[in-house]
């Protein structure tokens, strides 16, 4: 398995250590504990699409978003994290305006 | 190898620390920039490593670093250097262009891979330098044998 590092270029799925769900990016704001719990706890686990956080370890110290296909396995899309911080922040932002489930009553 | 400086750019500051390196150049990733013994070789994301030279005024635009205790260089060339590196580094070290450099793996450490005209030098953390020193010694008596064969 090979992943195509934006810095780096295409390197050995061993150089990257696993992290887990893009999830991890988008913490909720405030003290919103149905929120945190699922943000921490609660995960999909599509046949498909996916996009999940990886870390280049032995190779630039990068995070990176990678979009893959849990199915076919193919990689379609590698960003670095700093990079997509713009469009992330947005997403957190939507996020806190969005009314929180339960808890707000 | 001499002295081993961290060049981390501030914020904003590329262009001034590009001013201030001339003639040295930040390095692109994958690639080195050198100017007489001094090199200056890109290590990750917004870092490179000024080998062989005292860091200059450099201060006010990047992080400087001392980290010429932390690291051990080992060199390895000859005819069968890169058969030899390939058991224990994951790159296509035959494509690999003379001058560029790499941050990479040698088995289980992390490394920074320098192509020479000659050979390969691999950096290492310093604690690690004995178990480099072994597993290159293993990798080469393995294809010592094989070519015996």
């Amino acid at each position: 398995m090979r992943i195509t590092c934006p810095l780096c270029g295409p390197r050995d799925r061993r150089e990257f250590y696993y992290y887990g769900s893009e999830d991890y990016l988008t913490r909720p704001e405030g003290e919103d504990w149905d929120a945190i719990d699922a943000h921490l706890h609660l995960r999909d686990n599509p046949a498909g699409r996916t996009r999940d956080l990886w870390y280049h370890e032995m190779g630039c110290a990068s995070w990176v978003l990678i979009t893959r296909d849990t199915v076919s396995h193919q990689i379609s899309d590698v960003v670095l994290v700093g990079d997509a911080a713009a469009g992330i922040s947005a997403k957190m932002k939507s996020k806190a305006k969005a009314p929180a489930k339960g808890g707000a009553q | 190898m001499g002295p081993v400086t961290s060049v981390a750019p501030f914020a904003g500051q590329d262009g001034a620390l590009a001013a201030a390196l001339a003639p040295l150049a930040f390095p692109a990733p994958n690639s080195i920039s050198s100017d007489g013994a001094a090199r200056l070789v890109w290590t990750a994301r917004g870092q490179a490593f000024l080998i062989g030279a005292a860091p200059g005024d450099w201060g006010q635009f990047a992080a400087l670093t001392d980290q010429s205790d932390g690291w051990a260089c080992l060199t390895l060339s000859g005819s069968g250097a890169a058969e030899v590196l390939s058991r224990l580094v994951p790159l296509d070290l035959r494509a690999m262009a003379v001058g560029s450099g790499a941050r990479s793996s040698l088995g289980h450490m992390a490394m920074i891979l320098i192509r020479g005209a000659d050979g390969f030098e691999i950096m290492v953390f310093r604690s690690m330098a004995r178990t480099a020193w072994h597993e290159l010694e293993a990798a080469m008596k393995m294809r010592a044998a094989r070519q015996v064969c």
